[in-house]
């Protein structure tokens, strides 16, 4: 029995048995990239990715990349959030991207103005009662639409048995068709000055790393969290320990969709338009944050923290490959060989811990 | 305060046309260790799974704890204080000790949160701590997951579930039919741990030696009939075989198969 020798009762912690937290796996892998960027842009470009090379005294770092690169992915890390929590109950949401389109063209059209430089709004929905309306109409209607698709998600996968696969398939098809009948794929633009506050600047950067904190803190420290954990990892435990599995799988479906909604509200506040194709492949995206974040498609395992260096991530590496004028297309070679990659990893050091226990 | 825990009177179960359990009156006493054996499909799961609430049975009444019982499902029986140790493991594979014996459950504070409210770690760890020493079950680390623990310390985690929460009853359906030799071994301590802390438990078990080594009182049955209600100071491996095979029935229930 020497391999249960240790502690009394659990009463020591013996420190060779602890668990190494994945995320610093992620974040080490963050850094690494980070450098190969910096030694690649020393050799080739002769300036610094991240760092200030100019002879300038109030900053180490060069500000202006790094707002781009957190605001290029702070709305795709919105959706991700959600879809992390949604692939730790062992589902997929393929749907969130197609969901932020739709949700898109109709939030945008209760945020429209009346007059645009003197003359009617020429891209008006509604008649007159609909325009010039309070910010916070738009802003609810945008997080109702993202709500209820998530919510027919979450019923769907909960009590007819459909997987989340095709379920959140069905769902993507369908919103992008809502999204392209809602004004037969005319774009929906000329919100409210106010409306327009919600993606300005950095806004978005703000309310994606807020709502990360948040849901960390729900993840970690709240039932909802443990709940969402057990069903990923043992779905048939969860059950017999009494978890109301179904109505759990609706809630979590439900504020992947509510995320999606609200990003569709950000987005199209920042780019002051709503067009049918918005969010395009967005869910894959958002799901390579994830997996990259070290969240398992298989449930139970990953975190918020995790799926935000994964974001970030994939915000380097974006921006580095501007950086070094590389085309996009090397980009999406790479990211795909990192995603891959990540996940070997990931099962790699799964199996050697298994094997050392 | 009786000394009877539970009592089953005329306990009947049809499946259909299968008669799986009939007439079972059983009697468990408080701090008694007893043992159900018979042959495959002899009835012995379809007892508890009516004891537990898993199925409802056909006849018959179930008293526990001085009241006769209705239990809609086992968490209605895990509420009045039957723990039940399955012989597949409800564990999730991804969260530390305590969190597991807590799943379900979970101490909480801030409830007006609803599923937000707020996990009580610290009540939930030292609750854990106290019913790992009370039953003598050694982890590593509480706070590891316990997907890479070995299958005893995971039985063993699954057992501490009763001594955590201070059930009336335990009921361990082949509690170690998975497991190797050390690892039963290390199950069977524990057992032994709850007989001296005076739990009662029911045991579902093949393993003749391990009955032998751990209860008070076999039970066997034979095509949903109880045979034989044995004293193990009285009776012999040889003698239970004959029972579970069909050689002899015991005195008491002459007529019953």
């Amino acid at each position: 029995m020497s391999d249960t020798s240790h502690g009394i009762g659990g009463l020591t912690y013996d420190k060779s048995k602890r668990q190494w937290p994945n995320e610093l796996n992620v974040l080490g892998a963050l850094i690494l990239i980070v450098i190969i960027f910096e030694v690649l842009g020393a050799i080739f470009m002769g300036q610094s990715l991240l760092f200030d090379t100019k002879d300038r005294f109030d900053s180490i770092f060069n500000e202006q990349r790094l707002r781009i690169i957190i605001i290029q992915v702070a709305i795709v890390g919105i959706i991700a959030l959600g879809v992390t929590q949604v692939i730790i109950t062992a589902g997929i949401d393929l749907s969130s991207g197609s969901v932020l389109g739709a949700t898109a063209m109709i939030a945008m059209s209760f945020a429209q103005v009346s007059v645009v430089n003197g003359n009617p709004n020429p891209k008006a929905i509604f008649g007159p009662a609909f325009l010039d309306l309070p910010v916070i109409v738009p802003i609810f209607v945008g997080l109702g639409c993202g709500l209820l698709a998530g919510m027919i998600n979450g019923i769907l996968v909960a009590f007819s048995r459909i997987p989340p696969f095709i379920a959140t398939l069905g769902m993507m098809l369908f919103a992008r068709g809502v999204a392209q009948w809602w004004s037969s794929g005319k774009p929906v633009s000329f919100p409210t000055d106010s409306y327009a506050v919600i993606g300005a600047g950095m806004m978005p950067v703000i309310i994606f790393l807020s709502l990360a904190v948040l849901f960390h803190l729900i993840m970690n420290y709240t039932v909802y969290g443990k709940h969402t954990y057990a069903i990923g990892s043992n779905e048939a435990a969860a059950r017999m320990s009494g978890i109301n599995v179904p109505r759990h799988l609706v809630l979590v479906y439900a504020i992947a969709g509510m995320l999606a909604g609200l990003s569709a509200v950000i987005l199209t506040s920042k780019n002051l338009t709503a067009q049918s194709g918005m969010g395009l492949s967005y869910e894959l995206d958002a799901i390579a944050m994830a997996v990259i974040g070290g969240v398992s498609l298989f449930g139970g395992r990953g975190s918020i923290i995790g799926t935000v260096i994964g974001a970030l991530i994939i915000g380097v590496i974006t921006s580095g490959f501007t950086f070094l004028r590389l085309g996009a297309y090397y980009q999406e070679m790479v990211l795909g060989c990192i995603i891959v990659g990540a996940v070997a990893l990931d099962q790699w050091q799964q199996q050697r811990a298994a094997r050392r226990a | 305060m009786s000394g009877i825990i539970l009592e089953t009177k005329g306990l009947t179960k049809h499946y259909g046309g299968v008669h799986a359990l009939e007439d079972a009156d059983f009697i468990l006493r408080r701090g008694e260790h007893v043992a159900i054996m018979g042959d495959n499909g002899a009835g012995k799961s379809t007892f508890v799974r009516q004891i537990t609430g898993v199925e409802q049975r056909t006849r018959g009444t179930v008293i526990f704890d001085g009241q006769e019982v209705n239990f809609a499902g086992p968490l209605d029986a895990r509420e009045a204080g039957i723990e039940t140790v399955f012989q597949t493991l409800a564990l999730a594979d991804d969260l530390n000790v305590p969190d597991n014996l807590f799943l379900g459950r979970e101490a909480t504070k801030w409830n007006f949160l609803g599923p937000f409210r707020i996990l009580d770690y610290k009540a939930m760890r030292e609750s854990t701590m106290a019913g790992l020493v009370k039953t003598g079950v050694k982890i590593p680390n509480i706070r590891n997951s316990i997907a890479n623990m070995s299958g005893g310390q995971r039985q063993c985690v699954a057992i501490a579930r009763t001594a955590t929460f201070a059930s009336k009853l335990t009921i361990m359906d082949e509690p170690t039919a998975a497991l190797g030799v050390q690892e039963t071994a290390q199950v069977e301590n524990i057992v032994r741990t709850l007989k001296e802390q005076g739990e009662s438990l029911i045991l579902v078990s093949h393993n003749m030696r391990q009955v032998f080594d751990l209860v008070d009182r076999i039970i066997v049955f034979r095509r949903g009939r109880m045979v034989a209600d044995l004293d193990v100071k009285e009776t012999d491996g040889q003698d239970v075989v004959a029972y579970i095979t069909g050689a002899k029935t015991g005195a008491q229930f002459e007529g019953a198969a």
